[in-house]
């Protein structure tokens, strides 16, 4: 990982490699998909007037392109209390993209915290730190967030808590080795020859060495925060009843399969698709980026 | 090679009081009162006072810590709170359920992952390397309870070919541990695929070749030997996910096993179950890592001899 280009300002974006198939191609595909996602998370719940409270018992259960009772069209279809399909899509879509991205902030904070104070200043620090990792690695993550979240209950601010908890070792442990690989290089000699203290150095000079492989981390994991938010919804661990998630509403018409198919399977296209593309984008990302993370 | 063993043993109780700690402050220290969380809201003040005088609540918190570390040495997790038996003997009880399940799910994932990536490894580049590849990051991405959920619908309620949950007979068990294995086979069809690329333009694969040794010979000792040696890792460190993944199928299929306990018991805030499920799936997960790690020592000698220094 010494192989990096020397990095000159607070945060410059690595150059991609050139393409050796139809790598770039595929690139553009994800991104368009995610792109999509997004805006549909943003505006779909705007666009159908989603209410998580109301229930419609009249329209229980109607099949996909059904008249509601109050005129409009089910495109997707009704639940077993009235609700629109396409309105819960549309809102998982949100509660999804927003918890990933949450999640990743906060994981992120942490990971990149603990890992640069254990990398900069190793020692004692460093092998408390790293061993609590290595705690943490010992314990499979699904099983540590259902711990918490059902010690927490659920809410949205904890569902976000628990995935963080679940998800920082692999941002510490790749911010310690790029911290490794990078303290005693010239540069930051330089700079500490300088006069920079501590603080200075580590958010500054080799912080932005870190960036690149960080990158990496956070693309390959947003699927797996978003399937582990997935999971832990459709356990009822997760999003609290009156935030529609994807796996919440899956979870919902699974006593349904047979006569109201709908209800699990849209949303559960919807989730496999956006995992999906993340999983295609992360892999790509990574060869072109730093293929030597491939462990991830 | 026994000072790495006792070393790695070492680590392993290390880490496993680290787990039993952790269940610790979770349970009693991050929830306000714990006697709340057992009863619910409703309680009165003297139902409350009165389970946490049972629950030894009451006591400074590093002797509670005592004497839960004094438990959990003896595998006495208390009672369960719902069903007034000991909260240990219940998860032992429902131990092989989850064994057979995650065992069929690892053999079918190992046989079947190492053959397919065998498979594109010797083909690579070509349309059926490509197909297994894709294939491969569809199931390693998607989440475990939609693949299950997917099979139950094709093979359950379309086909009516197997049934879609519950136990008894062997074809209840062929969706719930397919459908664990899926993301384990994907991920070991792919490390077997890059590992043997990897290891094909070796010199000592260059070496065998020139010897005039034939491709099976060249393929099998020397190059499958030196791929195996991340797979290895792999399936260690994988081993951790399938018995996590193992406590969502559960739930899909109802198999009565560790994870449906352990979600149950969280529905009936029945903690001491809980504990004793994490304690277990954890204790369970260390102990396979030791092994692999010992495997490991074995297949590379470079990794216990760096080990001794």
């Amino acid at each position: 990982m010494s192989d990096h280009p020397l990095p000159t300002r607070w945060l410059r974006l690595p150059r991609l490699a050139p393409a050796r198939d139809g790598g770039t191609r595929r690139l553009v595909v994800c991104l368009v998909i995610v792109i999509a996602y997004a805006l549909l998370a943003i505006f779909g719940p705007v666009v159908t007037g989603y209410n998580p409270i109301t229930t419609y018992v009249q329209d229980r259960l109607l099949p996909p392109g059904s008249l509601l009772s109050n005129g409009s069209v089910a495109l997707l279809g009704t639940d077993q209390v009235g609700r629109d399909i396409l309105g819960q899509v549309f809102m998982g879509a949100r509660v999804s993209m927003v918890a990933g991205i949450a999640t990743l902030l906060l994981a992120g904070l942490i990971g990149i915290t603990v890992g640069l104070l254990a990398g900069y200043f190793g020692g004692i620090l460093d092998s408390i730190l790293m061993r609590i990792a290595d705690i943490q690695l010992a314990f499979p993550s699904i099983l540590l967030a259902i711990l918490i979240a059902a010690i927490l209950g659920p809410s949205f601010f904890n569902l976000i808590l628990v995935l963080a908890i679940a998800n920082w070792v692999v941002f510490a442990r790749v911010t310690r080795s790029q911290v490794l690989a990078l303290k005693n290089r010239e540069y930051v000699d330089a700079a500490r020859t300088l006069g920079a203290r501590n603080l200075y150095l580590i958010v500054r000079t080799i912080f932005p060495g870190c960036v690149a492989p960080l990158l990496v981390v956070a693309t390959v994991e947003i699927g797996h925060v978003i399937v582990a938010e997935a999971s832990l919804s459709f356990l009822g661990l997760g999003t609290p009843a009156s935030l529609p998630s994807w796996g919440l509403t899956i979870s919902d018409g699974r006593d349904y399969l047979i006569d109201a198919w709908w209800i699990s399977t849209f949303p559960g296209i919807a989730l496999a698709l956006l995992v999906l593309t993340l999983g295609v984008l992360g892999d790509t990302i990574r060869d072109r980026l730093d293929p030597k993370l491939r462990s991830l | 090679m026994i000072a790495y063993v006792l070393k790695r043993a070492g680590f392993s109780l290390f880490v496993l009081w680290g787990a039993v700690t952790v269940v610790f402050i979770a349970l009693r220290i991050v929830p306000a009162d714990p006697a709340l969380l057992i009863l619910g809201v409703d309680a009165t003040p003297d139902q409350l006072a009165a389970l946490r005088e049972r629950l030894g609540l009451d006591r400074p918190l590093i002797l509670q810590y005592f004497s839960y570390l004094q438990g959990a040495v003896t595998l006495d997790f208390g009672d369960s709170y719902r069903l007034q038996r000991d909260a240990m003997g219940l998860v032992m009880e429902r131990l092989p359920a989850t064994g057979q399940l995650a065992l069929a799910a690892v053999i079918f994932a190992v046989v079947v992952g190492l053959a397919l990536g065998l498979v594109a490894a010797l083909r690579v580049n070509t349309f059926l390397d490509r197909t297994i590849s894709v294939v491969s990051l569809a199931f390693q991405s998607l989440p475990s309870f939609w693949i299950g959920l997917v099979l139950v619908l094709v093979f359950a309620r379309a086909l009516h070919l197997l049934p879609s949950g519950g136990t008894g007979s062997l074809a209840h068990l062929v969706l719930p541990a397919l459908t664990l294995s899926l993301p384990f086979l994907a991920i070991l069809a792919r490390l077997t695929r890059s590992g043997i690329l990897e290891v094909i333009n070796e010199g000592y694969i260059q070496t065998a070749r020139s010897k005039g040794f034939s491709e099976r010979v060249v393929l099998f000792p020397h190059a499958i030997r030196n791929a195996l040696i991340p797979i290895v890792t792999v399936v260690g460190l994988q081993f951790g996910q399938v018995l996590g993944g193992a406590v969502i199928i559960e739930t899909v299929f109802a198999w009565p096993g560790v994870g449906r306990v352990l979600v149950e018991s969280i529905n009936y805030r029945d903690y001491n179950v809980v504990q004793a499920c994490v304690v277990v799936i954890a204790a369970i997960f260390i102990v396979i890592n030791l092994i692999v790690d010992v495997t490991y020592g074995f297949l590379d000698p470079r990794i216990r001899l760096g080990a001794r220094r």
